[in-house]
């Protein structure tokens, strides 16, 4: 599995070039942000300007990739080397990273002149350049300590932004998040300083070389995959999440539950498939999880009132498809093509996961901001009034729902395959049920758009943009589906 | 040369005319029925020349890989273009037709859009190259007509649309799971190739009928099979262009051709009858015959009773196919057709009635053939096709359906064929002699429920021309039927295709 994460030595030295894109990719969200604290931009426009120098910067590292195939670089500071490497799949969710954060920050200045900003709302500016800086280095990162650097600073900076919009419930929940984000730090801390203590090292490529199963590399699994989950909610450390989310900034919401989250993910199947490549209880342990969350998510979302509880639960159970494939990818009793299968399903689902929820929690937070509404009751008679911002919420669910088209089916039928080949008829029928009750919740919502008793005539109108941002992340995923062929080419270790 | 453009621009037309509608203001009405028009128009001559093509014998193909050894495929075979002939010369008249019908009423921006996705799905339905593209546009197809089904936003619209929905998803992830079966199994899913599935005939016999019971559960719930119908007398209360569309051509054929696609396409004729699977859909396609045309005589609304009559005729279809020979593919290929042409004349007589003199039951209808003689006539017609009386084109179908059967052997077959064509007439006859033989409102006697004065002439010309060019195609299919590109003559080409190979 080492190979697929691309932690091997590069022939190939990065050009001077390559060194300015990586620095811009990585320090220029921090740096806009703090720009914007200083001097919060009104309009649409100076976000605008500020998106094509790391976008452009992300292009190059891509067009760079695809000649070297690796890209890696190396520092030494106070006799500890560090490295960061960029192959297929890393520039992937680099590249998701700062597309998903373009359109969170192009959306936040509507937002933030229609409802009326608070005191800290130039904070929110910082906070998110800091989250999509510590997300791409989480991506790139090939240490333990970088590892816990990027998830720190992601994490924190996560609890802040959710804290921002200063309401109790808003206040509380984020406490209660970051006490357990702190947990799950100090559980993956723990992890690390058992690797240390007993190999020595903290590089990922030198470890997996030395690790050799037994309690300790089970110890430290145990520990870290623990913090992990806690911090990408998995089923059944999800609790925190939907309370975080029920009074979030929108744009905060989408970053959140569609990247920071999946970035603990990220790294827990990266640390599982170097710490236990042979484990054969810890990955199924994960997918019975991951059963249950497809199950409980779906139960949660179907019976939800609030329009965020909806969009929250689904979360829960969309990674339980991920969780799902655990078994596929780590451990020793799987054909080469049924890993294939599941290893470009897997990113697949992840990527359209991550345009879709996104998407989703834009179109929510411009209904609830439109109809000053935020339960399921309150949207009747958007279908006629709010055309757009349902339609972006339709978009978005079909990939959720994982039907034609879209990057969900395209994930869920490489899934599936895997699943029949490999012959894990439990995991396929969680899948399956997945779909319906994905539908249930969804057409739920719909069920209310589309009554026709609607009491009110007046809508707050949207600032222009906010619905067409989250048209493109929606159209993005669904669109991911058919063109599935070129960013799965990019990862190493598929089937294509 | 494969005019990989064609297959593609034809979905691309009525895709990009339901985006341009969706972008429009609800208001701009005009603008709206022009690029209807111009999309349905252009579809038409695209499906002209894709069947130009066909007669050439050369199959316009597009393809990219998606992921991969799994390919969009759109291919223009002689089935194919049979269905996306029928589909978007419906398309054009349902058009003309809803433009009339919804005149004044709201949401018609959200209608119209989701109306052409609806048959964006149907071609591609028609013009899908492998099992993966084919599931595509049937999920592509139930998401776009949920939206059609609760048009009216009433309590009673939208539970239908919950049970449409209930139906079709749990149809759509049965499919799926057959279709990542067999593939995953066989690596095919292809409908172009040579070899069908009789390779694995020997080692996979059970897994084999296990898929194909999958996959013929998964389109039957949308072909309205019993006991898997129980949606479409619901889906009734969307409005009636809907409902003629839906239920004539788009929704119920989708499923049935996706039957005849398993069947001949990809497990083979011969492979089917091996397995032994053909017998048992006959006899469900029997059953289905005689329970729609049963439950038809016993509902007392219009609508309704066309709906339970479309679950009764739709089978016609999968008996044909079931029937081993040519004679019985030919039937049903023709039906697919004509039970199209005659379904949506139905509808539309339905609509007009129900719009212009507020008819819902059929105990009102006395005396309206001396009211509105045009859209009687053409009511007429379709219900006389449907019982399967000469000249018109359901009986050219049901003639072919009863030599398919006698030659097949299958001689309890015939004996449902007249038990179904008798109870057919007991349905409809009554409706007509009411129409023309009873003394109604327009003799003196009583008053319409809601009548109102629509138009210059009889009704709204948008909603009855439409009707009498559909009535007289049917008629037309079945006096006309030995000229080449009538119906039964195109699937008797498709059938030699079939069986030749």
């Amino acid at each position: 599995m080492t190979w697929r994460f691309g932690l091997v030595e590069s022939t190939f030295t990065p050009l001077l070039t390559s060194h300015w894109a990586l620095a811009a990719a990585l320090c220029l969200p921090l740096l806009f942000g703090v720009l914007a604290a200083i001097l919060p931009p009104r309009r649409m426009w100076p976000v605008a300007l500020a998106c094509p120098p790391i976008l452009v910067a992300g292009l190059y590292l891509l067009t760079d990739t695809l000649h070297a195939g690796l890209l890696r670089w190396q520092w030494e500071f106070f006799g500890v080397s560090v490295a960061l490497r960029l192959n297929g799949l890393s520039i992937l969710l680099l590249l998701l990273t700062q597309w998903m954060g373009a359109a969170a920050a192009l959306y936040t200045p509507g937002l933030l002149r229609i409802s009326e900003p608070e005191r800290f709302a130039r904070w929110l500016w910082p906070l998110m350049g800091v989250v999509t800086s510590a997300l791409s280095l989480a991506w790139l990162a090939t240490d333990l300590l970088t590892l816990y650097i990027a998830l720190e600073m992601m994490g924190l900076a996560a609890v802040a932004m959710l804290l921002l919009s200063g309401k109790a419930a808003a206040l509380q929940a984020g406490m209660r998040y970051l006490l357990l984000t702190l947990v799950g730090s100090l559980a993956y801390l723990l992890g690390v300083a058992l690797i240390v203590g007993y190999w020595g090292r903290l590089d990922l490529a030198g470890l997996a070389q030395v690790m050799e199963p037994g309690p300790v590399a089970w110890m430290a699994a145990a520990l870290m995959g623990a913090g992990l989950a806690l911090k990408a909610a998995l089923f059944p450390l999800h609790g925190w999440l939907s309370p975080v989310h029920a009074s979030a900034w929108t744009p905060v919401s989408a970053l959140h539950a569609g990247l920071v989250v999946k970035a603990s993910l990220f790294v827990l199947l990266q640390l599982w498939s170097l710490l236990l490549p042979d484990a054969f209880w810890a990955p199924r342990l994960i997918a019975w999880m991951g059963m249950l969350a497809i199950i409980w998510g779906g139960l949660i979302a179907w019976r939800a009132e609030s329009l965020k509880t909806l969009v929250a639960s689904s979360t829960v159970a969309q990674l339980g498809y991920l969780m799902v494939v655990f078994p596929l990818l780590i451990g020793p009793d799987t054909s080469p093509l049924a890993r294939a299968l599941a290893w470009e399903g897997f990113w697949l689902q992840l990527m359209g996961h991550a345009l879709a929820k996104a998407a989703m929690f834009m179109s929510a937070g411009n209904l609830i901001l439109a109809t000053g509404e935020t339960t399921l009751k309150g949207l009747a008679g958007t279908s006629r009034r709010l055309p757009l911002s349902l339609l972006v919420f339709g978009v978005a669910s079909v990939t959720l729902m994982g039907l034609p088209p879209s990057a969900g089916f395209t994930a869920k039928w490489l899934l599936l395959h895997a699943m029949v080949v490999s012959q894990q008829w439990l995991a396929v029928a969680a899948l399956l049920v997945g779909t319906l009750l994905t539908a249930a919740y969804i057409f739920r919502f719909f069920r209310y758009s589309f009554m026709e008793t609607a009491p009110r005539q007046r809508y707050q109108p949207l600032a222009p943009g906010m619905d067409m941002i989250a048209l493109c992340l929606a159209l993005a995923a669904f669109v991911l589906g058919l063109l599935a062929h070129f960013p799965l080419e990019l990862l190493q270790g598929g089937s294509a | 040369m494969n005019a990989a453009w064609l297959p593609l621009t034809a979905i691309a037309a009525s895709l990009l005319a339901a985006v341009i509608i969706f972008t429009l203001p609800e208001d701009a009405r005009r603008l709206r029925t022009n690029i209807n028009l111009l999309a349905a128009v252009i579809k038409i001559t695209l499906v002209a020349l894709m069947v130009r093509r066909v007669v050439q014998g050369d199959e316009a193909i597009f393809s990219f890989q998606i992921v991969g050894s799994i390919d969009f495929v759109l291919r223009a075979d002689a089935l194919g273009v049979m269905f996306a002939g029928l589909s978007s010369v419906l398309w054009l008249c349902t058009t003309v037709y809803a433009i009339g019908y919804l005149e004044g009423t709201a949401n018609r921006k959200r209608f119209f859009g989701f109306f052409s996705l609806c048959v964006a799905s149907t071609l591609g339905i028609a013009l899908a190259g492998n099992l993966f593209t084919f599931l595509i546009f049937y999920e592509m197809l139930t998401l776009s007509t949920y939206p059609l089904v609760v048009h009216s936003g009433t309590d009673k619209a939208l539970k239908a649309g919950r049970v449409y929905l209930r139906y079709t998803l749990t149809a759509g992830v049965v499919l799926l799971f057959g279709v990542v079966l067999l593939y995953s199994f066989t690596s095919e899913h292809s409908f172009a190739s040579e070899r069908g599935l009789g390779d694995y005939l020997g080692d996979h016999r059970t897994l084999l009928t296990f898929i194909f019971a999958l996959l013929v559960g998964g389109f039957a719930v949308k072909a309205a099979m019993v006991p898997l119908h129980g949606w479409l007398p619901r889906a009734m209360v969307a409005p009636a262009p809907v409902s003629a569309l839906l239920h004539a051509v788009a929704v119920v054929k989708a499923g049935a051709f996706g039957i005849l696609r398993i069947i001949y396409d990809l497990y083979g004729i011969e492979l089917s009858v091996e397995l032994g699977v053909t017998t048992a859909l006959a006899v469900a396609a029997c059953i289905t015959i005689i329970y729609g045309s049963l439950r038809a005589i016993a509902q007392q609304e219009l609508k309704p009773r066309l709906a339970f009559s479309t679950i009764s005729q739709v089978s016609y279809i999968v008996l044909g196919v079931s029937l081993f020979g040519p004679f019985g593919t030919i039937g049903a290929l023709a039906h697919l057709l004509h039970q199209g042409l005659m379904k949506v004349t139905l509808f539309f007589c339905a609509g007009i009635y129900a719009e212009e003199l507020g008819i819902h039951r059929i105990d009102e209808m006395n005396g309206a053939g001396k009211r509105m003689p045009l859209t009687s006539l053409a009511f007429t017609i379709g219900a006389l096709g449907m019982i399967g009386l000469p000249p018109v084109a359901g009986f050219i179908t049901k003639w072919y359906l009863g030599i398919g059967a006698i030659q097949a052997e299958m001689y309890w077959v015939v004996a449902v064929l007249v038990a179904s064509s008798t109870l057919n007439a007991i349905y409809f006859l009554p409706i007509v002699h009411r129409l023309w033989f009873r003394v109604g409102p327009a003799h003196g006697h009583g008053t319409w429920p809601n009548e109102q004065r629509l138009g210059r002439l009889e009704t709204h010309g948008w909603l009855l021309w439409p009707t009498v060019f559909t009535a007289v195609i049917s008629l037309a299919a079945g006096l006309l039927a030995g000229l080449p590109f009538s119906p039964l003559d195109w699937a008797t080409r498709v059938a030699v295709g079939e069986y030749l190979q």
